[in-house]
């Protein structure tokens, strides 16, 4: 069986083949970076960590939210940004994101 | 005599009642699951803040085949939903985490966790009740001293079975990220309990102090890199302790050399390859459950898509490294849009250090063999859970042609995810949290 040279590829292009045949993990991030291209950007790991420990964090501003319904007569509210930003003042909450505040008073159905 | 077979392929099949609720509301949700010392209890939280205990049946002479199951012994409200108002925070009642106190006494102890507090809950039995009172009647009225012409003592008489849990001791106030883990101390008067960036020492009877002995908190939170993911306690050296990070790497602290454990004694780190470097990496090498072997001489770890076991004596690698389903590496990205790529799988050993045990998705859970280095797969699932049957090995298709038996990875359910299961201490029984589910294995008897 002879050698074949193959075909003068450049040597990137070559390389980003072997990526993608090689590392799956490679090809994920090449289409994640494809869907959001401002992601990673920021340093991403303190991005994620203080998600995290912002966890729980509710915001509810009465005057933010009479604004927005008196505004919403005319205009279309802003939505979050499909990337992985925190949730700040520009998403206005609804009664409906609010959380729940009663307590469980029914007994676990474990407990048969 | 009973015997059980030593390597894996455990015969695990379901005892006579499977415990279980048909439809489920979020409270539902099982968060822990934990068996005592003894392993005649089993402890369940879940994101209601409630905790239910089942009890092993003592095996009668009367019923030799019939091993003994799990049924209800006592439930109870943990913790409460709060509001934090000043920091505008939402203080979720979820148990993160139950840890058992061993048994000193008539009575068992529990320690339970939420977020922020952590409580020391008595678990006893009453079954005498005195009765002949002489102010009161048997219904507990008060009656007219003027119409009481005799004095009696009150005798105790048996009644029926009550289990009554209290609790002893609420340990508040301490934490300002969420608490992850804890952990009671061999020396039994103390125990530990981790966030995101401290870990504070306790002692089980002062609720107004507690010892801070890790911070990594940066003093700029713009230079915050890495946070604790789990932490425990050697099984037998009180002066030891590990925890976990995000970053994969585990430390472990000595208490005997500083009041404040912030420089390791050992730091176990796995060297990557940084050809191999993608987005995906660190998020993938986060840590999410650390345990001690029974021995003491080996941890576990449990990132996203393996566990690890290290000995304590070598630092630079893992000695064993086994796949949990290496096939969602080319899922990584639909993974982390749903935010699967987040979830915290947590990892047990039996009671013999020789066997593994994590979950996965699609009520799919993993049990590694380190001596024989086999593995299996089975599902928790109703279908599986009809008494005598036998739990039957699954097996995930990567590509190509699928077999009549297998599931082929794009039809796994990723949001029936197995996180929290538990090993008897000594016997081969198997606990296993679906959803909401609760799945009780135990081995074939010979």
């Amino acid at each position: 069986m002879s050698a074949e040279i193959p075909e003068a590829a450049s040597a990137e292009e070559q390389k980003e083949m072997e990526d993608k045949v090689t590392s799956p993990e490679k090809a994920e991030e090449a289409k994640l970076k494809a869907r959001y291209p401002h992601l990673g950007q920021k340093p991403g790991g303190s991005d994620f960590l203080r998600k995290r420990l912002q966890k729980g964090q509710k915001y509810f501003d009465s005057g933010d939210y009479n604004m927005a319904k008196a505004k919403m007569k005319n205009k279309q509210l802003p939505t979050a940004a499909p990337d992985k930003t925190e949730v700040t003042g520009d998403h206005i909450p609804t009664p409906q994101d609010l959380p729940q505040r009663k307590p469980s008073l029914v007994a676990s159905k474990l407990a048969g | 005599m009973k015997c059980f077979s030593r390597y894996l392929p455990y015969i695990f099949r379901p005892p006579n009642t499977i415990l279980s609720s048909s439809c489920h509301t979020e409270a539902d949700i099982i968060s822990t699951v934990e068996f005592n010392h003894t392993g005649e209890l089993l402890a369940t939280g879940d994101k209601g803040g409630r905790v239910v205990i089942f009890q092993r049946e003592q095996e009668s002479k009367n019923q030799v085949h019939r091993r003994g199951e799990y049924n209800v012994y006592s439930t109870f409200q943990s913790h409460e939903p709060e509001f934090d108002y000043l920091k505008s925070l939402e203080i979720e009642e979820k148990i993160n985490k139950i840890r058992w106190l061993p048994q000193q006494n008539a009575a068992y102890f529990l320690l339970s966790t939420n977020d922020k507090t952590v409580k020391l809950w008595k678990v006893s039995e009453r079954d005498k009740r005195p009765e002949g009172y002489n102010l009161k009647d048997e219904e507990g009225r008060l009656r007219d001293p003027s119409t009481i012409t005799t004095l009696r003592v009150p005798v105790l008489r048996p009644m029926d079975l009550m289990v009554e849990a209290t609790p002893r001791r609420v340990f508040a106030n301490a934490h300002t990220y969420h608490i992850n883990s804890i952990s009671v101390n061999s020396d039994y008067e103390t125990y530990m309990s981790a966030d995101d960036l401290r870990i504070n020492l306790w002692n089980f009877e002062i609720t107004n102090q507690s010892f801070n002995i890790v911070d990594i908190k940066p003093a700029n939170m713009e230079e915050l890199t890495e946070v604790i993911t789990a932490a425990e306690f050697h099984p037998h050296h009180c002066n030891t302790f590990v925890y976990s990070s995000s970053k994969g790497t585990i430390r472990l602290c000595d208490m005997r050399t500083s009041a404040l454990c912030d420089r390791h004694t050992k730091f176990f780190e796995e060297p990557e390859d940084p050809s191999n470097r993608s987005f995906f990496s660190e998020i993938i090498s986060s840590i999410s459950d650390v345990k001690f072997s029974h021995s003491g001489r080996y941890i576990m770890t449990r990132d996203y898509l393996t566990v690890k076991v290290w000995d304590l004596n070598m630092e630079n690698r893992p000695i064993e490294t086994y796949q949990v389903h290496d096939y969602l590496r080319s899922k990584l990205c639909s993974l982390y849009e749903n935010d699967c790529i987040f979830d915290k799988f947590e990892c047990v050993w039996n009671g013999s250090d020789s066997v593994i045990m994590t979950g996965s998705y699609n009520n799919f859970f993993r049990m590694f063999d380190r001596n024989t280095k086999r593995d299996v797969t089975l599902e928790a699932s109703r279908e599986n859970s009809k008494p005598r049957a036998i739990l039957k090995p699954r097996k995930v298709c990567v590509g190509g042609k699928r077999r009549k038996d297998e599931i082929s990875v794009d039809s796994l359910d990723f949001s029936k995810k197995i996180l929290h299961t538990a090993w008897h201490p000594s016997e081969n029984i198997i606990a296993v949290a679906a959803t909401n589910n609760l799945y009780i294995f135990q081995d074939k008897v010979n």
